[in-house]
């Protein structure tokens, strides 16, 4: 399960900073975006790096969802938040952006920030754990609050 | 003219993605750990389930308003001020959010991070 859920954890971080990362290099190349062409807008998913860039954050989705489903929300955004560094390096390497030391040190500061919280507990919402333990065993279709409810009342 | 339009759409993804998170994180709660779910019941169950929940839905609304913001912004501003700048705005109003509206104990650990990470977002924005 640790390892699982640590893999789970990699994958939001990788695949949303991918997938930013494509879709910033396919909208430079449409040009800027104006609110008065909503259609060409639109027409941005045609461009490969935007589609692929989209596909990545659509597999950052399905794993963010499924840490969420175990996790506080307050755990699974800090303990991702690598992905901040990653986007600094690459801008850098990828997209040749200036990064200033100042800058640097903000995301030093934050990832200090991710680290404090990745230590921690992952879930401390009451009767969470309880809940899905219960779940093997509930009947075909019983939500968690069901589940939770016959938990309380045996 | 560009520097205000960055940051309008840095706000508006940050309002839009808080509001998708806690709405997201609300409803995978009530569909339970979906990782046990799929190994006892299937891929199907689980979707199933996830359907079932109306504020998903919401929260995927949420999350698109948030996107195409983050579109506009990515246009407009840099990358590496854009993406961060607008997540960890999120992460600080997430903390407070989760607090309030999940229930969530944030514990002074993670206090600590929401300062430093806060921090670090008006270093980047020098």
């Amino acid at each position: 399960m640790t390892f699982r859920k640590y893999l789970v954890l990699a994958g939001i971080t990788i695949f949303s900073t991918l997938g930013d990362s494509l879709l910033a290099r396919g909208m430079k190349e449409l040009g800027g975006a104006s609110l008065h062409n909503i259609p060409s807008l639109l027409l941005a998913i045609l461009n490969p790096f935007v589609a692929v860039g989209i596909l990545l954050l659509l597999a950052f989705f399905a794993s963010y969802m499924s840490a969420l489903s175990w996790a506080d929300l307050t755990y699974v955004l800090p303990a991702t938040s690598l992905s901040y560094v990653l986007v600094a390096v690459i801008a850098r390497i990828g997209f040749h952006e200036e990064i200033s030391t100042t800058r640097w040190l903000g995301i030093a500061l934050i990832a200090a920030g991710v680290g404090f919280v990745a230590v921690g507990p992952s879930a401390t919402t009451d009767g969470y754990g309880e809940a899905s333990r219960s779940l093997e065993n509930a009947p075909r279709g019983a939500g968690m609050k069901e589940c939770a409810r016959e938990e309380v009342g045996s | 003219m560009n520097t205000i339009y960055t940051w309008a759409a840095i706000a508006l993804i940050t309002l839009a993605a808080t509001t998708g998170d806690v709405l997201l994180a609300y409803s995978m709660k009530r569909v339970g750990h979906v990782g046990k779910l799929w190994e006892s019941r299937g891929l199907l169950a689980v979707a199933k389930r996830i359907l079932g929940v109306p504020t998903f839905f919401l929260g995927v609304l949420a999350m698109a308003v948030a996107f195409y913001s983050l579109l506009f912004g990515l246009s407009w501003g840099n990358l590496s001020l854009v993406v961060p700048a607008s997540a960890s705005l999120t992460f600080v109003a997430n903390a407070v959010a989760a607090r309030i509206f999940l229930h969530e104990h944030v514990s002074g650990r993670r206090w600590l991070a929401a300062i430093l990470v806060a921090g670090g977002v008006a270093l980047m924005a020098m």
